[in-house]
Order: structure tokens, then C-alpha cells, then sequence
């Protein structure tokens, strides 16, 4: 009376119909649905590759690694390398660095190796284009001699011991430059001038920009999200249309709105005048400042809070808050000790959104911040399009993206990632 | 039973001709007017949309009166909030607060009530110790079975010793076994402690089991409030005598009648004696003639009984303690008899006729519903 299908030995693995192994037989069957998922999610992932990791990845890579020494003067950076470094180098250093000029005279790319320079030692850019144009002038030895004499600075030791530093192609001093340090002359680092210290003041406005418009987004979305959940269902989809509008609207457009509102001549402040709030001399400076940014920012960002509180709160039956009720609790005991709890994961969710959305925001603050009201990345995208820094946009983004992956850790530490609901 | 002759001091509860809408345009409760007696298990039964649940909620205080009194010991609550009224309440979905353990859950309203710690403790024990749950406290609600959770519903709506409990068909959402072995653990913990208990369900099998009274609800109105077995045998109305049990319902026209007795003529010519509960007598007046198929004798003696009938058999159903026989009797083919499985019951084949009779009290001529 054996079954076959049950039938596995007192050691032997369990065996299917056919004798073979069962977790091969099953291994079988679910290939197919396997290769399947495979086949669905390959787009989508190809998609990412390319467009997501594989650029940012790049954009992390220049964030150390920049060739642009060594690919203009390639056999001066390979000098360099191998000279032991300490005042001014001999001749036959001075040798290479005249041919290599002259090369890149030619080729018309000192440019490149001159920003490069630029960025350890202010001011020396015109060094090398000027010593380009007229390093033709030199035909023969002595080299030292002759380039000091077409310009004193290349008797400088402070030249010499960075240009040993940049014929390397690793550096580390882009990421010193977004925590306001560098390298002084001895390799130390050090800070940046006061009057230079610009990132680290401008992380922490982001970080404390992105908390309260994260905060304010909280406090206006919890009581909407709460109406929402309990309305009867068309007047809430009729709600949930108006809290989604914005949403359908291009950002540039809401943010254009906002100064048409808040600008000194603008609706609000027309408002306060007229009723005599505000007298006209002194009408609000609304815009063009933090207020401007905090106030656009909070709009723009409100249904990211509202969606998961929303989504949360539909799923909290009314019955908990009267059962609290019947047992004795007043309706604010009962908010307190049995609803709000049960909302710590929508709450979590949308201030994580909020947060992270906020300190990468760019269009609102470009628009409306002005001067104070500016955030870590219009000074990336400052660095990408207008001083050509690649490398230290890159690394002030690779920081702004350690810190979302830091702060996503924490997050995970004290709530607890499955806990989060998103909707 | 109806309560009103039992004294001032013994009615918990009233209700006095209490109305409630919530659109202004239909009753939802149609001038109620209750009394439930102090350590009665009242229930209130009927369909949904007929305004028990309804009828709980303005007892609890989570929906206002639209009109009417609702008097709690005497005193009226209708203004008083539900936190401040101490009735205990057993929801349909447990509402077991999922972020708390049983413990505290069971604390919870000890706590909001300022009880010291040491006595909230003490408590919590006592109660779990009375469902049968002691060593459960420090679990999550998510971490019990349906009925683990329906108990610790039970007992935190027993823990700070409320007079009245209120349960919102609590059984529901528990399989048949679950809810049986659980109607009767209510049952007893009502005994014992001697609160007063007002039930809704919708299941009548749970309402003959568990209660004192049963009002049947429908349409906002209560059809009838009678202890258990009244309700059964003497349904005064064919919604209370359709709802509760089985029941045969015969439609006709009466020819004439009496105190005790009265003619009623089928749709197809027969006659029926029956007896007449909810009727005027006027000659011609329809009526709904309703028989308990356990009331049907099959093969009587001739003339034993006043109604004899030739059917046929169309159908039978072993179902173990019984065999249902579906009989084509005066046009209506859906009668119903039960027949018990003893050894003496008479063998039955589908196409076979049968005789059947009934006495005229088992027969209640009651008023006309349309026929189904």
C-alpha cells in the first residue's frame, strides 16, 4: 500500500510520481514562471542600468577622479609622479613640462589642465594659458631658466608641490571642497577661509529648510488626510481630486503661481494693504527669500505627505476610536492613545518623502529663494552649468546622497522599513 | 413578559418613542419604545437595514436620537457622551487595538479611569483569568485566533465592571463551531456576573440560544418581543414567523371565524382550521397561514386531526437527526415536513403521495404577506 509520491526513503530525498528528486520535479515546474518574470522586468531593468546607476555612478567616479592634468601634459603629470617632491624640480623636469606645452599649444587644451590647477590654487590660470602662448619662444636649453623667465611663478615650490598633487588622477579634494577644506601646501587639510565657507552653512540651511517645510507639510496634511478618511467616498474622491490637482500642473507653473501671489506688489500683499494690516510702505517681503521657498515648497510637496497619511488613515476602522470611546476615554485620549499611534506609519512614510524629496528640490528654490532662500543643489546645478565643476558637483551630490542613505538608515533603525506605507 | 408591569425599579433600560433619520426623509427607527430589565439578555434580531445595529449605536452613544428618550437607570442619556455613559461594548471586529498587547488593551480603560497600577494589574488578570486567556497578556491581538481575540473583546468590555454590555453581532466574523461553543461562554459569564447584556445579531439560531428576550426588528419597527420560545411557537406576525425557524406559509381567504378557531380557503378550494392570531376575522379577509414542518404529522390517523391533506412527495434530504421532505401540497409545492429519523419513521420516495395533517393550533392564520 505505499505511495508512490510519498515515498522517500528513511534517508533518501523525497521522490515525485517519476522517480526523480521532488525538489527538481519542482524546480522544473517553477522555471517557467520564473523566466517568465524574468522576461517582464527586463525592460524596466535595462531601463535603470542605463539611465539610473549607470550615470550616477559616473557622476560618483569624477567625483575622485580627474584626468585633466594628465591627459594635457601626460608625460609631465608621469614626471611628476616619480619626482620626490620639495621646493623647485631640475632641469629635466622643466624639460618635459616645456615639451608638454608646447604640445598642448598645439592641440589648444591647456585650458582644461589650467581649470584644473585653478581649483587647488586660485588664481593660477593665467599661468599656464599666457606661458602656452609664448612657450614657442623657447628652442632650446636651458628650460628652467628660460621658463622662469618668461614667468617668475614657475620658481614658485607651492606651484610645483600641487602640480604633483594634480598629476594624480585620484584626489580627494573635491569632496574636501564641499566640507569647505583643502589641502594647504603641506598636504594637511585645512579649513577654507571663513569668507569661503559656503557648503557645509548651505548643507545645513538644506537640512533645516527641508525639516520644517517637511514639518509645516505635516501639519497641514494630517487633518486634511483625516477628513479624507472618514468622508463618505465621493465627497473624499472629490477631495482627493483637488489635493491631486496640483499634481497635474507643471511645477513651473505652481511655482510662477506663487509669485505672482507673494511677490511685494503681488496678491497677498495687495490683500494686507488694502485691509490695512500692513501699511504700504512696508508691504512683506514674502519672496525672493526662505519665506518664498518654505511657503512654494510646502504647496508643491503637500499631497506627498497627504497620499500615504490617507492611505494609512482609510484603513484605520472607526470602530478603535469608539471602542476607546466606550471605554471610557474623551475623543482626545482616544486620538492620543489609540488613532494617532496607529498613523505613526503613514506619518513615517510621508515625512521620509517630504524630507527626501526636499533637500534635492532645485526648480522652487532657483525660482523663488533668492539669495537666502537657495539650496544645496542650485549650487550643484551651479557647478554643472556656469563654473563647469564637474567634479565638485558631483561630489556635493554623492554627499547629498550619502545622507538620504544615511538618514533612510536611521529610518529603517528607529520605524522600521516594512512598517512604512506608501499607499 | 412585555416588561412594563415589572415595576420602576427593575427597567434598566428605555427607550420612549425614540425616532432617528439620517437623511430627513426616512426612519431609520420608527417610534421605538423598550424597556430591557436589569440582568436581562436582551437581543435584538432581524435583517440588516432594519435598525438594531442602529438602536445599539444610539444606546452607546455614538448616534444621536433624532426624537425620543433614551433612559439609562432612570436618567436620560441622550446628552451624555459615550466615554461618560460605562457601557461596556463588544464590536463586531473585536476593535482590539492593534499597537497594544491584550494587557493593555485590557488596562486601557481602567487607565483612562485613573486606576492605580497594582489594581489595574490585578484586574487584567482576573478578567483574562475569566476568559480563559491567563497567560496571554503580553501578546499582540494580531498574534491570537479569531476567537482568542473575540474573548479578550469580551473581557474588555467586562473589565471595569460596567452594568450594561453592549455586543454588535460579536460572532460574526467565527466559524459555526467557534461561535457555538462561544454563545454559550457568553451565556454563562452573563449568568455569572448578572450585567445586563443587549445583543444584536442577525442570526436567529444565536438569539433562541443566548437570550432572555427577543425583539425582532425589521423595517425600523419591532415585530414582536417575546422570550425564545414564544417567538418560536407563537410568532405573532408572518415576518417574525418567517424570519424565526422554518415555516410553511399558506395563502387564503377567510370563510369564517371565531375566537378560537377559524376557516381559511385556499387559493385552491381546501379549507384550513387554523388558529387566528393576527387577523380581524372579517369574512374575505386575506391571510398567511404559517405551520412549523415539525408540527406536520405524516400518515395520521383518520379524523385525528381537524386537517388532512394528500400531497406528494418531490423531494427528500437525509439530514442525519431529521429527513426533509419537500411534499406538493394545494398548489404549494414548496411545504416542507420534518420528519424525525427514528425507527418508526414511514419510508418516503420522491413521486410517492403521502398524507399529512396538522392540528388547528399549530396553524396560525396571521396577516397576509405575498406569497414567495
Amino acid at each position: 500500500m505505499s505511495d508512490v509520491t510519498a515515498d522517500a526513503g528513511p534517508s533518501g530525498p523525497l521522490l515525485a510520481a517519476d522517480g526523480t528528486p521532488l525538489k527538481k520535479k519542482l524546480a522544473q515546474t517553477t522555471r517557467q514562471a520564473k523566466i517568465r518574470a524574468l522576461l517582464l522586468t527586463a525592460p524596466l531593468v535595462v531601463f535603470l542600468l542605463a539611465g539610473f546607476v549607470f550615470p550616477i555612478g559616473q557622476m560618483l567616479w569624477r567625483s575622485i577622479h580627474n584626468p585633466a592634468f594628465s591627459d594635457v601634459l601626460p608625460n609631465l603629470a608621469v614626471a611628476l609622479k616619480t619626482w620626490d617632491g620639495g621646493g623647485v624640480p631640475g632641469e629635466d623636469i622643466f624639460e618635459i613640462a616645456v615639451a608638454d606645452l608646447k604640445q598642448s599649444r598645439e592641440d589648444r587644451s591647456i585650458g582644461r589642465a589650467a581649470t584644473r590647477v585653478n581649483y587647488e590654487l586660485p588664481g593660477s590660470r593665467s599661468l599656464f594659458t599666457s606661458t602656452a602662448r609664448k612657450v614657442n619662444k623657447i628652442d632650446g636649453p636651458p628650460y628652467k631658466e628660460k621658463l622662469i623667465e618668461l614667468d617668475k611663478d614657475w620658481d614658485d615650490p607651492v606651484l610645483w608641490s600641487i602640480l604633483k598633487r594634480v598629476s594624480n588622477d585620484y584626489t580627494a579634494s573635491f569632496y574636501l571642497s564641499a566640507v569647505d577644506r583643502k589641502y594647504d601646501v603641506n598636504g594637511n587639510i585645512v579649513s577654507e577661509a571663513e569668507v569661503q565657507q559656503i557648503y557645509v552653512k548651505l548643507f545645513m540651511r538644506t537640512f533645516w529648510m527641508s525639516a520644517l517645510i517637511t514639518f509645516l507639510c505635516f501639519l497641514l496634511a494630517f487633518p486634511v488626510s483625516y477628513l479624507l478618511s472618514v468622508l463618505p467616498l465621493r465627497t473624499s474622491n472629490l477631495l482627493m481630486i483637488l489635493v491631486l490637482l496640483p499634481f497635474w500642473t507643471s511645477l513651473l507653473v505652481r511655482t510662477t503661481a506663487w509669485i505672482a501671489m507673494l511677490q511685494s506688489e503681488g496678491v497677498v500683499n495687495d490683500i494686507l494693504v488694502t485691509t490695512g494690516l500692513v501699511g504700504d510702505e512696508n508691504r512683506a517681503q514674502l519672496i525672493y527669500n526662505q519665506t518664498g521657498t518654505i511657503i512654494a515648497m510646502t504647496h508643491i510637496l503637500l499631497p506627498f505627505m497627504i497620499l500615504p497619511l490617507y492611505s494609512v488613515m482609510k484603513t484605520i476602522p472607526p470602530s478603535y476610536m469608539r471602542a476607546a470611546r466606550s471605554l471610557g476615554a474623551n475623543s482626545l485620549t482616544a486620538f492620543r492613545r489609540v488613532y494617532f499611534p496607529q498613523t505613526v506609519p503613514g506619518i513615517a512614510a510621508g515625512t521620509l518623502l517630504v524630507f527626501i524629496l526636499s533637500i534635492g528640490f532645485y526648480i522652487t528654490p532657483a525660482l523663488v529663494g533668492g539669495q537666502d532662500g537657495q539650496m544645496i543643489s542650485n549650487l550643484i546645478a551651479f557647478h554643472m552649468q556656469s563654473s563647469l565643476n564637474w567634479s565638485l558637483a558631483a561630489a556635493l551630490g554623492g554627499i547629498l546622497l550619502a545622507s538620504v542613505l544615511i538618514l533612510y538608515w536611521l529610518y529603517n533603525k528607529l520605524v522600521g522599513v516594512d512598517n512604512l506605507k506608501f499607499g | 413578559m412585555s416588561g412594563t408591569g415589572s415595576g420602576k425599579s427593575s427597567t434598566f433600560v428605555e427607550f420612549v418613542n425614540v425616532q432617528k433619520s439620517y437623511d430627513g426623509e426616512t426612519l431609520v427607527v420608527k417610534n421605538l419604545n423598550l424597556q430591557i430589565q436589569r440582568g436581562e439578555f436582551l437581543t435584538m434580531l432581524g435583517p440588516s437595514g432594519s435598525g438594531k445595529t442602529t438602536t445599539l449605536m444610539m444606546l452607546a452613544g455614538f448616534e444621536m436620537a433624532t426624537h425620543g428618550d433614551i433612559l439609562l437607570d432612570g436618567q436620560p442619556i441622550n446628552h451624555v457622551p459615550p466615554h461618560k455613559r460605562g457601557i461596556g461594548m463588544v464590536f463586531q471586529n473585536y476593535a482590539l487595538f492593534p499597537h497594544m498587547t491584550v494587557a493593555e488593551n485590557l488596562a486601557f480603560p481602567l487607565e483612562v479611569r485613573g486606576m492605580g497600577q497594582a489594581e489595574r494589574e490585578e484586574k487584567v488578570q482576573r478578567v483574562l483569568d475569566m476568559v480563559e486567556l491567563g497567560s496571554f497578556g503580553a501578546r499582540m491581538p494580531a498574534q491570537l485566533s479569531g476567537g482568542q481575540q473575540q474573548r479578550v473583546a469580551v473581557a474588555r468590555a467586562l473589565v471595569f465592571d460596567p452594568e450594561l454590555v453592549l455586543m454588535d453581532e460579536p460572532l460574526g466574523a467565527l466559524d459555526k463551531n467557534l461561535r457555538e461553543q462561544m454563545q454559550y461562554e457568553i451565556k454563562h459569564i452573563h449568568e455569572n456576573l448578572g450585567v445586563t447584556v443587549v445583543y444584536v445579531t442577525h442570526d436567529q439560531s444565536e438569539a433562541l440560544t443566548m437570550s432572555d428576550r427577543i425583539a425582532v426588528f425589521n423595517d425600523g419597527v419591532i415585530q414582536q418581543l417575546a422570550a425564545p420560545a414564544v417567538l418560536y411557537e407563537k410568532p405573532e406576525n408572518a415576518f417574525c414567523a418567517a424570519f424565526i425557524g422554518e415555516n410553511n406559509k399558506l395563502n387564503g381567504t377567510v370563510t369564517s371565524a371565531t375566537k378560537t378557531s377559524v376557516k381559511v380557503k385556499l387559493e385552491t378550494g381546501e379549507t384550513v382550521t387554523a388558529l387566528p392570531v393576527n387577523i380581524s376575522g372579517k369574512k374575505g379577509e386575506t391571510t398567511t397561514l404559517s405551520l412549523r414542518p415539525e408540527r406536520v404529522t405524516v400518515n395520521p390517523r383518520s379524523k385525528s386531526l381537524p386537517n388532512m391533506f394528500e400531497g406528494i412527495v418531490q423531494e427528500v434530504i437525509y439530514l442525519g437527526d431529521h429527513i426533509r421532505t419537500r411534499l406538493d401540497i394545494a398548489g404549494h409545492d414548496d411545504f416542507i415536513v420534518k420528519i424525525p429519523n427514528s425507527a418508526a419513521h414511514p419510508a418516503l420516495n420522491p413521486g410517492t403521495k403521502v398524507k399529512v395533517g396538522w392540528s388547528a393550533e399549530d396553524c396560525r392564520a396571521l396577516d397576509a404577506v405575498a406569497s414567495a
